[in-house]
């Protein structure tokens, strides 16, 4: 495991690299940049990458047990549009989050399912079960791209909590790293997650119930998106489809595999996502303070995240024993 | 002589209402003209997707003109992908339904150009909407996107007041679309003329709505006096308005932004402070202009890619002061009535 590296041989993981990245970039950003070392910036900073945080933690532990969810960022979009959708047209909201939460089972069970069992390709599972449920959603569910929260409800409310001036989305993101830790490193369910990620045959030789472990991963990573969803509506009291557009899941993607999970599966942990998160919501901060345009944001992002990958590459070669190409 | 007299006025008053009823029973050409020059028409509809209030308004007005002259009206829904909207543009020349007017949404100033070159020369007017392109179209019907920044720059200078920080930021759009660039050009020449007004922060928001909250949140961090803040479009500013409540800065930060004038999108937000003002481009207007050019090319005889008119939408930043019944087009209501039919 990768994570137990620290002070072995191969002392120069990517982990390190990008948390030494990150730090210099702090430094140099407090020091150049008026403004940037304060607590209002640092809390914007974290917050600014709070859902992404949260959705690239959802994605980690798919991606350590050797796969990828797709289909994240369409999940968490649509999933909320259906549900501000169905208050909209006053159903009430016990009966609307029960359907939308089995709606969103549903799409996990699927995805894990069909990895699963009938062992299509993580890749082109997620990415059609997306597809369709942009598609059903935005053809059959909703009447328009945006969906309002309704006046007065308690998403409104509760995008607006502070505690300590802090927004509640960083609470729900350090409160669901936590919890993932715990669920990653102190539970059988966690270590099975890494067995299964590093060496899928092996584990199941050794009688671990590899494919219901697998089903549990993409229902947990479709449930930790709905979250971030109702996130991202109880901020902006509303919901935008077209985000399923934007280069979200790229970004997601970025922050997992910059911060040093392997997309060859059995390497990572929570502390990577949270690395990940740091570097990009710091970068992007910094580059918003110093007035850089999009286009050249974007193209900085997918440079680093191409350099990450090279990186990761040469750092963790593919084991001939437990890789095969194209897994994911 | 009496005799006379009455006999030529009787037969004076005779003859007019003779006359007169001739004229009456005499049929008006015109009718059968407009039927005859309009019926069977087919008009297709592209815009960038058909998911905004936008796109389900000028549908519904341009829809109900149609069909009340005896065309055939059709959408594509492109989903805000250009290649998308390339391949229905395509399909339409092709197929054998190729339509007599295409209306279409351009994404930038240039990915349609040729496909619509090669629409005219198969004989189908091109009319352009709302976003202006790099091609000679038979109309442009929509905001003069320099006019409308300069009315935004405007009420934010009005908003901030002779007595303020005299600190504008800008949410720009994105830095390859025409209605952006063109925005930006206006506000700027509004403050060549204001010079003691300033920018002091422009970023993008790429039409997002979180991205415009993250890069409003650091914008206030950063310039905590700003009084205005321009976001470009309503979509997007919902995210600048959160910013600005989290910042608890609703009564000191005026935010202007634009919008398409649907009544929960602009109105209402007008009236409960989110907006301070919003240059509405009053799109019942704006559809009964693309009704009307419609109209006309399908008479006019000439073939498509002849004329190149431009009809521009007349616009004014609202206030909430400002605000009528009368205001904004009710999407929810629009629905409805489909629904209904």
């Amino acid at each position: 495991m990768a994570s137990g590296n620290w002070g072995s041989v191969k002392s120069l993981s990517q982990e390190k690299i990008v948390l030494a990245i990150t730090v210099v970039m702090f430094a140099v950003a407090a020091f150049a940049l008026p403004g940037f070392f304060t607590s209002e910036n640092i809390v914007s900073i974290v917050r600014s990458v709070s859902v992404l945080g949260i959705l690239a933690l959802g994605m980690a532990i798919v991606i350590i047990g050797r796969g990828i969810d797709l289909s994240a960022v369409a999940i968490m979009a649509m999933s909320v549009a259906w549900y501000l959708q169905l208050l909209n047209d006053g159903t009430t909201d016990g009966t609307a989050l029960a359907l939308v939460l089995a709606g969103v089972l549903a799409t996990g069970l699927l995805n894990g399912f069909l990895v699963a069992y009938a062992e299509v390709p993580a890749i082109f599972v997620t990415l059609a079960s997306g597809s369709f449920v942009f598609g059903y959603v935005r053809s059959q569910l909703i009447t328009q791209d945006a969906v309002p929260v309704p006046d007065g409800h308690w998403l409104q409310l509760f995008g607006g909590v502070r505690y300590l001036d802090v927004p509640v989305e960083v609470f729900i993101f350090a409160a669901l790293a936590f919890l993932i830790f715990l669920l990653l490193r102190y539970t059988k369910w966690g270590r099975y997650v890494y067995y299964a990620g590093d060496n899928p045959i092996a584990a199941r030789n050794v009688g671990m119930p590899v494919r219901p472990m697998l089903v549990l991963r993409y229902v947990i990573s479709a449930l930790i998106s709905f979250i971030a969803g109702l996130l991202t509506a109880a901020s902006l009291h509303s919901i935008n489809t077209r985000i399923v557009n934007s280069t979200l899941l790229y970004d997601i993607v970025l922050v997992a595999v910059i911060g040093g999970i392997g997309l060859s599966g059995g390497k990572g942990s929570v502390r990577n996502v949270l690395f990940g998160a740091a570097l990009i919501g710091i970068m992007l901060n910094a580059m918003t303070i110093i007035d850089i345009a999009l286009i050249y944001q974007n193209l900085i992002k997918s440079t680093i995240l191409l350099a990450a990958i090279i990186i990761d590459g040469l750092i963790n070669p593919r084991d001939e024993q437990t890789s095969q190409q194209g897994d994911i | 002589m009496k005799y006379v007299k009455m006999l030529m006025a009787a037969a004076a008053v005779l003859s007019i209402s003779l006359f007169s009823t001739a004229s009456q029973a005499q049929e008006d050409p015109g009718p059968a003209a407009y039927s005859q020059a309009l019926k069977g028409k087919h008009v297709m509809l592209v815009p960038m997707a058909m998911g905004f209030d936008l796109a389900q308004g000028w549908s519904h007005y341009i829809q109900k003109e149609v069909e009340s002259f005896g065309g055939t009206f059709e959408t594509r829904d492109p989903n805000w992908s250009v290649e998308a909207g390339a391949q229905a543009i395509t399909e339409a020349i092709s197929s054998d339904a190729r339509p007599d007017v295409l209306i279409v949404h351009a994404p930038d100033l240039n990915s349609y150009a040729r496909l619509l070159k090669k629409a005219q020369a198969a004989g189908t007017y091109v009319i352009l909407i709302d976003n202006p392109a790099n091609f000679a179209a038979d109309a442009f019907v929509g905001s003069d996107w320099d006019r409308l920044g300069q009315l935004e720059a405007e009420a934010a200078i009005k908003g901030c007041g002779p007595n303020s920080s005299k600190k504008i930021g800008l949410v720009q759009g994105d830095q390859v679309n025409a209605s952006s660039l063109y925005q930006y050009a206006g506000i700027m020449k509004v403050l060549e003329k204001n010079k003691e007004f300033q920018i002091v922060a422009k970023p993008d928001s790429n039409w997002d709505a979180t991205t415009s909250r993250n890069v409003t949140t650091t914008m206030l961090q950063q310039h905590p006096d700003v009084c205005a803040i321009i976001d470009f479009w309503d979509g997007d500013a919902s995210g600048a308005a959160a910013a600005i409540r989290d910042a608890k800065l609703q009564d000191k930060v005026f935010l202007v932004t634009t919008g398409g004038g649907e009544k929960t999108a602009d109105c209402d937000t007008l009236e409960n402070g989110t907006y301070g003002a919003v240059v509405m481009t009053e799109l019942h207007n704006q559809s009964r202009d693309i009704n009307a050019i419609i109209k006309f090319l399908l008479q006019s005889g000439q073939p498509a890619g002849t004329s190149k008119t431009y009809i521009y939408t007349l616009e004014k930043a609202t206030d909430k002061a400002g605000l009528t019944a009368n205001s904004c087009w009710d999407l929810k209501a629009l629905q409805a009535e489909a629904a209904a039919k």
